[in-house]
């Protein structure tokens, strides 16, 4: 890697800025994510989390601040731009958001056809090749209602993968599975990390965080209070939110 | 009585091809409900101020105002008093004719009409659907009407279908109103032929048992759709 490109961020936030019915959610946000980072955001919930990644796409337009892909701004009224933009920045959801009338298959080769303007079959194999990436290649046919949340994430994460996202961002991708079936998503997620994938990812999954994380960004009232490395932020006896936050999160746990 | 069977076999041939045009009718009137609901929905949902406005006009003024007042004043006031629309633009003779057939005029009115009621049902459908579906949609980059077309419709199209079974049924009884503008369907017909022989009960009661005919036969392929058409693994789409 040359001297130029470890020096421009993939993806960077400068002073976003959101209110919501004349609330404010986000205040004066930055973040510089690098090839190959992850980034995790955590804090409670109301924290502005899913805000804050939404603008990252601009699903949700910010009211200050800007964007810039890989060094260049996003110009927000122009519509290519965006569409550009959101063609090479991923997003997972909590929810999964899986096309419910279309196969896992499907799900993942039509933005393939509608916006790489693949043909079908290209897309199809492509889809395949994604499926199997994250062990459902056997599971290409079956509509998002005869899957597990497990399942239906992984096909969410192929989805994203297929575009050649240059970042993915994740947005607690495992706060709705059931127990059982966190491993077997984050794993795939790990997998990524393994493979160099730039992410930015809101989770509350305390080991994942301090075993992947390049930096924790402790979020709070819409702004980030905290933010460093997990050796430190987590560091045993460290007194920082972050270390308080997981503290009180293992305390509930154990507590259910 | 026998001379009573005798009229009514003589007078079923026409009866039924009246009951043709019935369907003609309701099936036109469905389809024209269909190409301007949809977009009428959709700009509802996703447009701006203005053709949320306009939308929202439309939608009132066919809801408000009976069929029988549109009938007349489509046909009459329009069709037949205005006709041909004569006009001059810079300064050139311009004609216009309006001339159109009491079935063609029906056909009109009664798809106008449903087009208001239709995009309500869709947009019923559309605003049903997790607001997460056209969020992923956009985040893949897809274009907004890419999304609607290829993520939004298929699925809410699906659960319009009861709906539309509703309004197939409404439109097939609002359709023997057109025997007003002379329009020889079904109601029409039985109503010249019960009054020329005084053969009342017999020739209403047939109209009612092919309205109710016309009703099952819709209604049966609807729900065949409906089946067909169902996301394995979903109840409700
Ligand atoms: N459309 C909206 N209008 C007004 N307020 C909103 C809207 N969407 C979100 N909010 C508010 O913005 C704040 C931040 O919400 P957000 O969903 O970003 O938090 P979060 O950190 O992701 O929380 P969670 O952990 O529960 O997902 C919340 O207080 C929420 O009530
Ligand atoms: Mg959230």
């Amino acid at each position: 890697m040359n001297e130029a490109t470890q020096q421009t961020p993939v993806l960077e936030a400068r002073n976003i800025g959101k209110s919501l019915g004349g609330r404010p959610i986000l205040s004066d946000l930055s973040l510089s994510v690098y090839k190959g980072e992850m980034k995790v955001l955590i804090g409670p919930s109301g924290a502005g989390k899913s805000t804050f990644l939404q603008c990252l796409n601009h699903l949700i337009t910010p009211d200050t601040g800007e964007l810039l892909l890989n060094g260049e701004r996003i110009s927000p009224a122009n519509k290519g731009e965006l569409r550009s933009l959101r063609e090479r920045v991923g997003m997972i959801f909590q929810d999964f958001n899986l096309f419910d009338h279309l196969t896992a298959q499907e799900n993942v080769s039509i933005a393939l056809v509608k916006v790489k303007k693949m043909s079908r079959r290209d897309a199809s194999l492509r889809a395949m090749m994604e499926l199997e990436r994250v062990g459902l290649s056997r599971r290409a046919g079956l509509y998002p209602a005869e899957l597990s949340g497990g399942q239906k994430q992984r096909v969410a994460i192929a989805r994203a993968l297929a575009m050649d996202p240059e970042v993915i961002l994740l947005d607690e991708p495992t706060s709705a599975l059931d127990p059982e079936l966190v491993g077997e998503v984050l794993a795939a997620i790990r997998e990524l990390a393994r493979g160099g994938m730039t992410m930015i990812m809101a989770t509350h999954q305390m080991d994942f965080a301090r075993a992947l994380a390049t930096e924790i960004l402790f979020m709070e009232k819409g702004a980030i209070i905290e933010r460093g490395a997990p050796a430190s932020l987590l560091a045993p006896g460290a007194k920082t939110r972050t270390q308080a936050f997981f503290a009180r999160l293992v305390a509930e746990e154990s507590a259910c | 009585m026998q001379e009573s069977i005798l009229t009514i076999c003589e007078a079923m041939p026409w009866i039924l091809e009246g009951a043709l045009i019935t369907i003609g009718t309701v099936a036109a009137a469905m389809l024209l409900g269909l190409f301007l609901g949809v977009p009428m929905a959709i700009g509802q949902i996703y447009g701006n101020a203005a053709t949320r406005g306009v939308i929202a006009l439309y939608v009132w003024f066919f809801r408000g105002v009976p069929i029988l007042v549109l009938l007349y004043l489509f046909y009459f006031g329009l069709v037949y008093q205005l006709n041909p629309l004569e006009f001059s633009l810079f300064g050139m003779q311009c004609s216009i004719s309006l001339a159109l057939s009491p079935f063609a005029a029906s056909c009109i009115v009664l798809g106008l009409t449903s087009a208001a009621y239709q995009s309500q049902i869709f947009r019923g459908a559309i605003n049903s659907l997790p607001s997460g579906q056209l969020k992923a949609a956009r985040a893949l980059g897809m274009r907004d009407f890419e999304a609607i077309a290829s993520i939004i419709l298929p699925q809410a199209l699906r659960l319009s279908i009861p709906g539309w079974s509703n309004e197939y049924s409404i439109l097939l009884k609002d359709s023997a109103l057109v025997s007003v503008l002379g329009a020889m369907e079904l109601m029409a017909r039985t109503k010249a032929v019960a009054t020329s022989t005084a053969e009342y009960t017999a020739f209403y009661v047939s109209a009612a048992l092919l309205y109710f005919l016309i009703t099952w036969i819709g209604l049966r392929g609807l729900r065949y759709a409906e089946k067909n058409f169902r996301i394995p693994g979903y109840s409700h789409l």
